[in-house]
């Protein structure tokens, strides 16, 4: 299928200062797809967002967005995607409804009126319409900024940590939400820190110090990665993390609960790591989780950020 | 509990450490007082300038004329030769003062006849005419003292020599309020105006709605008229609340068109505005955006002429007053309201502004990006 992408940037770089906060970044995400956009604190997440948005300028790198032309097309861009910022970018003295409607008066929606009620009825704000923005508690914001970036019918949705402090029923709600939005043909690109989050996505791209370390979809980063994991259940297992993680061979180890989690590159060298503990405790294959690839990948990667974006 | 009482102190002299507005409240605030308190302000004015109209070249004119200068209050800029030379300088605001000397001046003054002299003061700013005034006075007794010897000494003793009538234009009465009040007018302006939009603007950098206002396809030209429209209007109510006040509480004559002193107050507002969102564009937070509208107030206040007179100040303050807008427009409103300036004569001051309209909304225009960071 010779589809064009939604999103394609090449070299993406943004330096503020001294430091290269975002290096070389490359991304495709195709038409209705989820991407999520994962990677530590300050790794450059938002400012890639906001280049590809239009809201900084990068400093090198090209790319097209809806193929327009992200350096000269910038207002074209602005049309046609929806942006909801990290933090709560509407106005709280106004009411949830009155935040909808100027949104629509933004975007010169035609018939206003009915699209600010169809927006509110499809994400369940309805009830809630003429309370202010400012007093509604977490979880009912998120859905406000959903609902004002996406109620223009943009073709890429942009989320950068939309479910920071939601609650888990809130964090399903909106996913399915978004998952919703693309059955219609949504390309969404969603940042997170979330591992269960990545794990809803359709394919993921992992940015750590500014720079992409792995692209693809979850089974496909996991492969990359070259990982073997050992699952330990025995007496005091999740106690002896510490000691195995100085182990030669492993890569790292992390308590689960009672067991423990033993990871590394080469399987038979993680499995004599472990052998002085397999008297007592049990040791079986299992399959290396995100985390363990994106932990992995982290500790490999240099940090050329001093401190957070 | 003292240790806590401590933890709090120290959390906060760190954080005022920190913020730019701490450094200009202990220096800059003090400071700029007491400069313009200590140097700038001075309500007994001097060298005010006068214009004499000398229809009578005797040697007791020129007496007169050489002791009203050594008096200091004095600068006599102008000897008008025409008729109606003197009230025209005084109009246009360029002479405060007008001697009229009558031609027979001397020859009376001889004959023992009592003869009269005008002296005009513009008192729209009555506080800066009084002290001169007397001045005035006292100048042509010690003037006559000396010339009138000889036969004439006799003149000395008795009424005094001649009658010095004092026409006091525009305000007779002398009411400080009709000064106070038009000034009060760009003074309140200015407050709501700068402030006001300074604030709203990096009210929506620092709740971070303006990211979001960004992302759309709002051009930052739109944000910047849709933020200021509101306020103009806001503005114009101000206008007609202080005008209706002036005229029907305070009296202030108005002789003046009310259509040119609205387009001047037009212009005036838009300055504000402007220079209001140009405070925005280079400041980080509502409370450094109050403070820099403060830093423009207190000058605007003590130098613009509202609260002392603009002639009493040193030259290094009048510069620094002419480049505030408000000094501009207190004279503007000053002008139409009080001694009714037509079409040509506000051309000047409102130039002025225009330009300033013209440098701050080049400013911040340049300054207002539709990027964050």
């Amino acid at each position: 299928m010779s589809e064009s992408p939604a999103i394609a940037v090449r070299g993406l770089t943004k330096r503020f200062g001294p430091r290269t906060v975002v290096d070389h970044v490359d991304l495709t995400v195709m038409p209705g797809r989820i991407c999520g956009f994962l990677g530590p604190n300050g790794s450059g997440k938002t400012t890639t967002l906001r280049m590809i948005c239009g809201l900084l300028i990068p400093d090198a790198g090209e790319g097209e967005v809806l193929g327009l032309d992200l350096s000269t097309k910038r207002r074209a861009i602005k049309h046609q995607i929806g942006y909801m910022t990290q933090k709560f970018g509407l106005f709280s003295d106004l009411s949830i409804a009155e935040n909808l409607e100027f949104i629509a008066r933004v975007y010169r929606l035609d018939r206003r009126r009915e699209r600010v009620a169809e927006t509110l009825e499809k994400l369940g704000l309805t009830s809630r319409a003429d309370q202010l923005a400012g007093k509604l508690s977490g979880g009912w914001k998120q859905r406000l900024a959903l609902a004002a970036a996406v109620m223009h019918e943009p073709k890429i949705l942009l989320l950068d940590e939309p479910t920071a402090g939601v609650d888990p029923q809130a964090r399903r709600e909106f996913w399915d939400q978004i998952h919703a939005l693309a059955a219609e043909g949504m390309t969404v690109l969603v940042s997170t820190h979330y591992m269960d989050e990545a794990e809803r996505c359709h394919e993921i791209a992992y940015i750590a110090y500014g720079v992409m370390l792995a692209r693809g979809t979850i089974g496909e980063v996991i492969a990359a990665s070259g990982l073997s994991a050992l699952q330990g259940e025995g007496p005091g297992a999740d106690r002896l993390a510490a000691v195995i993680e100085q182990q030669p061979g492993v890569a790292m180890a992390a308590p689960f609960g009672t067991s423990l989690h033993v990871c590394g590159l080469d399987p038979a060298a993680l499995r004599a790591a472990v052998q002085p503990w397999a008297d007592r405790i049990r040791f079986t294959p299992a399959e290396p989780s995100l985390e363990d690839v994106f932990i992995h990948l982290m500790r490999g990667a240099t940090d050329n950020s001093v401190e957070a974006r | 509990m003292w240790e806590r009482i401590g933890a709090m102190i120290f959390k906060e002299v760190r954080q005022m450490a920190r913020d730019p507005s701490t450094i200009a409240m202990m220096f800059f605030f003090p400071i700029i007082q007491l400069v313009i308190f200590g140097y700038a302000i001075n309500n007994d004015p001097r060298h005010l300038p006068m214009v004499v109209e000398a229809n009578d070249n005797s040697a007791f004119s020129r007496s007169i004329v050489s002791a009203l200068r050594t008096t200091g209050y004095f600068d006599i800029t102008e000897v008008a030769g025409s008729y109606g030379e003197a009230d025209r300088l005084i109009a246009e605001g360029k002479a405060q003062f007008a001697l009229t000397i009558p031609t027979d001046f001397a020859r009376r003054l001889v004959r023992g006849e009592r003869p009269q002299l005008l002296l005009t003061a513009d008192a729209t700013d009555p506080a800066s005419t009084g002290p001169a005034v007397a001045a005035v006075n006292e100048a042509v007794a010690q003037a006559l003292a000396r010339d009138l010897v000889g036969p004439l000494a006799g003149r000395q003793q008795g009424p005094p020599p001649i009658d010095l009538v004092l026409h006091r234009s525009y305000n007779p009465e002398g009411i400080t309020s009709h000064n106070t009040v038009p000034g009060l007018l760009a003074i309140i302006l200015s407050m709501t105006m700068v402030a006001l939009t300074a604030m709203s603007v990096t009210r929506e950098t620092e709740q971070g709605t303006m990211e979001n206002l960004l992302a759309t396809p709002l051009r930052p030209v739109e944000v910047m008229v849709g933020k200021i429209v509101p306020y103009f209007l806001l503005g114009f109510v101000q206008v007609c609340v202080v005008l209706g006040f002036a005229i029907v509480v305070f009296q202030v004559p108005f002789v003046g068109s009310l259509g040119l002193l609205l387009a001047v107050t037009l212009l005036f507002t838009l300055v504000s505005l402007a220079l209001g969102f140009t405070i925005s564009t280079l400041v980080e937070s509502q409370v450094q955006s109050m403070m820099a509208s403060m830093l423009y107030l207190m000058p605007s206040i003590l130098l613009s002429g509202f609260a002392f007179p603009y002639r009493g100040m040193p030259v290094w303050a009048q510069w620094l007053a002419e480049l505030l807008p408000p000094t501009h427009y207190i004279r503007l409103v000053r002008g139409i309201m009080l001694k009714g300036w037509e079409w040509p004569l506000v051309l000047p001051e409102s130039g002025k502004l225009i330009v300033m309209l013209l440098v701050l909304g080049t400013i911040a225009v340049r300054r207002y990006r539709d990027t964050v960071a």
